[in-house]
């Protein structure tokens, strides 16, 4: 008997002795109300940890927070639509009170969307909150990942993350296109007219996944109950489930913080979830209701009504998607025809496959094995708590940019047929030019922003060397002029010299001692070869002893910066050695009155 | 020069200088200096005003209370804005111009409702709330090795006990087992989706490939040796669904067309989506094609107004260069030359349609197309 209650005791040692500050029953009946619980769940240690949690604080971390309280925006104002919309292609005349419409044939889908519209009082406001949340939770996910990527969040212990990630990007698009999908209006309508023969495309199975999807031929009876149910049930339990993995990986991982005084790759250092985060991460998603709100009661997104039901033989003109299903869009404007062949009695639709269906794995598999890429290159098996800043990664930054650019082209020929009308441009010469754009001009952004970084690299270390201008000249003993600089405080000078510089990996020897072939010498070859692509124009951080270097002499400081022609030129520091070190900095001391 | 009282500046090694005129820092100074630079550690915390001044923190807490008040005030409106406006009214805004006032009035009163809650909320964490960084301490990852150990020892424990390693009979069909279970499932749900066919007869057929009946004198169609006599179908307009008359096709006009007795098909719309078709009017000596001009009466030609790409309707024709323009991808075809593609991502032409005029004057096609209409796909060969 009391073996067991010891053992007991030693199972229950964990709970007991975690009695938080203010043990049961002196809370009055709030107090009683979470003693009975607590005695119930053990629930006071997970909620002690929760409410302890620390958050680093900076704007750009706000914008996952938008796309998370987008979700839950989505997820209301969509419950809401529920309850009104009729995911039927029935037909029925329509009687309700838009006069424009009355008599027409329609869907049921089409009419209960013009019902809730028009008939269902505050049901428009629900629908606009719901088709612009929609469109800000997929521009916040774009900008949450390039705030990711560009700091480098992806690295070492978040690559499952970012995975996680890119996973929830690809579904919000999917999940956005088949939502639009579901009025049944001409213009979506003729969105999903396009996806069927984007699904015809694919060899082999292609028409066998259109007649299953549609139940039959084009358009049939099924496809809008069916993308209901992949709309509301399906796909919305996939998103939250990766949504929750995602957070409770960034709770196991605790939240990456930019480099600063203070701050290490061992410690998080800002604001503790009770009160701070509480009130305001809280409040951000009030804030961010209420824009959505705002925006959805003033500006009018997705017509229908002004459209009219899906009719097979008709089109608008400017047909065009939402927007982040614009670059698929894009590229199959810009792909040419003759991507289409017959080959062995069959069809081969590159010139639709390549943008409609091959396109976005590739991407989405590119971008997925990016940290692992980037891993194998830096040969570095750290974990990276700490954020890079942009400009510390010139080729990461440079790739990142130029693969926006990609993208921004794509999107930007969605959009050629309103660009031509709105220029009074030939639409043949935009789309030449975008074909032409599209391999050239990530190149070059590449090349433009690697360089911007490693510039910007140097104004750091010329900031750090030779700090602030004063704006105050000086004029020396012997007549010289030259302007005082102001060296850096501790604290700002930590945030430009803390960074690492990666060196390329050296080739290791082919041969072993022997002089035998090694094993995987071609890999190596390969990673020594993508390393030294990745680093080889590198600039360091200052160290303690250079900046000692460059305040003792105006003229070496230059020498260091590896311009050694301008070293007589004294650019800088003209004159400077000719007085105190400490004066030249803006720090007069009475040593100076020896000059 | 070496005396230096900012403590921000380190301490100055001995500088001396190489032929290059290049500053190098001598080694003896090393252990006064170190590789990097430290990290200096947090700086000191800068107190806001309200955390001394009682004032301006009471100036902050009205400030809050503002706010939340804003809130309730923008709720009661949302609610007297519900009640008082018409579904039906309208109100001229500057700016946005005529706008829906009930729409206006509830997402303007929703969002100060919300944004109030939220500016208040963020207000006070940020004036008074405080604002004292907290250092949190991160681990590694990585469970410790006794622990790995101990989760390695579980899992060989466990399959030892279930002895799956020394009854591969076991591992084996169960494998097997947890490899098929899905099977079922998965051929009803892909099985039930369908119908299959495997032949695509569908997407290479038109309604135009079949007839009417041909209606006797009492209305009901007529019979010969037990089967129902047909005509080919007639090209009608869409939507009012009335027969063309060559006559009625004047120079340069356009018809969208669709054939005869199409809405009592048992899927309208899945014959539509293939049998839409464009009579289009030019000057016969414009046509450059010889099969074109022969599948035409007097410069009146029709198509297929299924686009060859991905399918939307051909539905933009530029009377002075004679172009189709599909407006989903701007794929362009030329009318002149048997609707070939000139611009854009569509490879084929659009499919023709010959028409001729029967005894009465109107339009119809003799028979239907002769290649697939739409877009490409596997078995189309």
């Amino acid at each position: 008997m009391s073996e067991q209650t010891k053992a007991r005791s030693t199972a229950d040692a964990l709970r007991t002795d975690d009695k938080t500050d203010s043990p049961a029953g002196d809370g009055g009946p709030v107090g009683a109300i979470a003693n009975w619980v607590d005695e119930r769940t053990g629930a006071a240690k997970g909620v002690r940890f929760l409410l302890k949690k620390v958050f680093p604080d900076h704007w750009s971390f706000m914008l996952g927070e938008i796309a998370m309280y987008s979700l839950v925006i989505l997820l209301i104002s969509g419950t809401f639509l529920t309850f009104w919309f009729v995911p039927s292609m029935g037909e029925t005349t329509y009687t309700g009170s838009y006069v424009p419409l009355k008599g027409v044939d329609m869907s049921q889908a089409f009419a209960s969307t013009v019902k809730i519209s028009m008939d269902v009082k505050g049901g428009l406001l629900i629908r606009q909150i719901h088709h612009w949340s929609a469109l800000i939770f997929v521009v916040s996910i774009a900008l949450h990942m390039f705030r990711v990527f560009f700091t480098g969040a992806f690295r070492k212990p978040r690559e499952i993350n970012w995975i996680i990630g890119l996973l929830l990007a690809m579904l919000a698009m999917v999940e956005g296109f088949i939502g639009y999908s579901l009025p049944d209006d001409l213009l979506s309508g003729t969105g999903i007219r396009a996806m069927q023969g984007f699904i015809l495309s694919i060899p082999i199975i292609g028409t066998y996944i259109s007649y299953i999807l549609f139940g039959g031929g084009f358009p049939g009876q099924d496809i809008i109950p069916r993308f209901f149910t992949i709309h509301v049930l399906l796909l919305p339990a996939v998103l939250v489930g990766l949504f929750t993995a995602h957070i409770i990986l960034v709770m196991v991982h605790k939240h990456t913080q930019y480099p600063g005084p203070g701050r290490t790759n061992k410690n998080v250092v800002g604001f503790p979830m009770m009160p701070v985060y509480a009130a305001k991460a809280g409040g951000f998603f009030f804030v961010v209701f209420g824009i959505t709100a705002l925006i959805a009661g003033l500006v009018s997104i997705n017509p229908i009504w002004m459209y009219g039901p899906y009719e097979p033989t008709m089109i608008t003109a400017g047909s065009q998607p939402d927007w982040y299903m614009g670059f698929a869009d894009g590229a199959l404007r810009l792909l040419p025809g003759f991507l289409e062949f017959n080959l062995f009695g069959k069809t081969w639709s590159f010139n639709v496959m390549i943008g409609a269906i091959l396109m976005i794995p590739i991407l989405w598999t590119v971008m997925g094995l990016y940290p692992f890429i980037e891993k194998w290159v830096t040969g570095d098996n750290e974990e990276h708590h700490l954020l890079d800043r942009p400009r510390n990664r010139p080729t990461r930054t440079g790739l990142g940019m130029a693969a926006i650019t990609f993208y921004g082209i794509l999107f930007a020929a969605c959009g050629n047929d309103i660009i031509a009308i709105k220029f009074h441009l030939s639409i043949d010469d935009i789309t030449e030019t975008f074909r032409v754009a599209l391999i050239v001009a990530p190149i070059v952004v590449f090349w433009v922003v690697k360089r911007l970084c490693l510039s910007l690299q140097r104004y750091d270390r010329d900031l750090v060397l030779h700090g602030r201008e004063s704006g105050r000249l000086v004029r020396t003993s012997k007549g010289r002029f030259f302007e005082a600089h102001e060296a850096l405080g501790d604290y700002d000078r930590w945030r430009l010299v803390s960074f690492d510089s990666p060196e390329p990996i050296g080739l290791p020897p082919a041969t072993d001692e022997h002089g035998v072939r090694r094993k995987g010498a071609r890999k190596d070859r390969l990673r020594a070869r993508l390393s030294h692509y990745y680093f080889k124009d590198r600039v360091e951080p200052v160290t303690p002893m250079e900046l000692a270097a460059a305040h003792h002499d105006g003229h070496a400081a230059e020498a260091i910066e590896s311009h050694p022609d301008e070293a007589e030129s004294g650019h800088m520091h003209g004159g400077a050695e000719e007085i105190g070190a400490a004066h030249a900095y803006g720090h007069p001391t009475p040593h100076d009155k020896q000059d | 020069m070496t005396d230096d009282n900012d403590a921000s500046i380190p301490k100055e090694p001995a500088v001396s200088h190489d032929e290059s005129g290049r500053a190098v820092a001598t080694r003896d100074g090393e252990h006064a200096l170190p590789e990097r630079f430290e990290n200096p550690g947090l700086p000191p915390h800068v107190h806001r005003q309200g955390d001394h001044d009682e004032a301006a923190a009471k100036r902050s807490e009205r400030q809050v209370a503002a706010l939340f008040t804003i809130s309730m005030l923008a709720t009661v409106l949302f609610v007297v804005a519900y009640a008082m406006i018409g579904k039906d009214d309208d109100v001229t805004l500057p700016i946005l111009g005529k706008v829906h006032a009930l729409n206006v009035a509830l997402g303007v009163t929703l969002a100060f409702s919300l944004l109030g809650i939220g500016l208040g909320a963020i207000h006070w964490a940020k004036t008074l709330m405080s604002d004292e960084e907290v250092v949190e301490e991160r681990h590694t990852l990585r469970s410790d090795d006794e622990a790995r150990a101990g989760a390695i020892k579980v899992l060989t424990d466990g399959a030892e006990s279930a002895q799956i390693n020394r009854r591969p009979l076991i591992k084996y069909t169960l494998g097997g087992a947890l490899g098929l279970f899905a099977i079922p499932l998965g051929l009803q749900l892909v099985g039930g989706l369908g119908p299959f066919k495997g032949d695509v007869n569908d997407l290479r057929t038109t309604l135009w490939d079949t007839g009417v009946p041909v209606l006797g004198a009492n209305g009901k169609p007529e019979m010969k040796n037990g089967k129902v006599v047909t005509r080919p179908r007639r090209l009608m307009r869409d939507p009012e669904g009335t027969a063309i008359r060559l006559s009625d096709v004047t120079l340069g006009s356009v018809f969208h067309v669709l054939p005869e007795g199409i809405n009592n098909t048992p899927e309208p719309s899945n014959e539509k989506v293939k049998a839409a078709v464009i009579l289009i009017s030019l000057q016969e000596n414009k046509i450059k094609s010889a099969r074109e001009r022969d599948w035409g009466l007097d410069g009146v030609v029709a198509f297929s107004k299924i686009c060859t790409h991905v399918g939307c309707s051909v539905g933009l024709y530029e009377q002075t260069t004679h172009h189709l323009l599909c407006p989903c991808h701007q794929s362009t075809f030329d009318v002149t030359e048997d609707c070939k593609v000139i611009f854009g991502p569509a490879k084929r032409p659009l499919p023709q349609l010959k028409i001729e005029v029967d005894d009465d004057g109107y339009l119809y096609a003799p028979h239907g197309f002769e290649q697939p209409v739409g877009p490409s796909f596997w078995e189309r060969g």
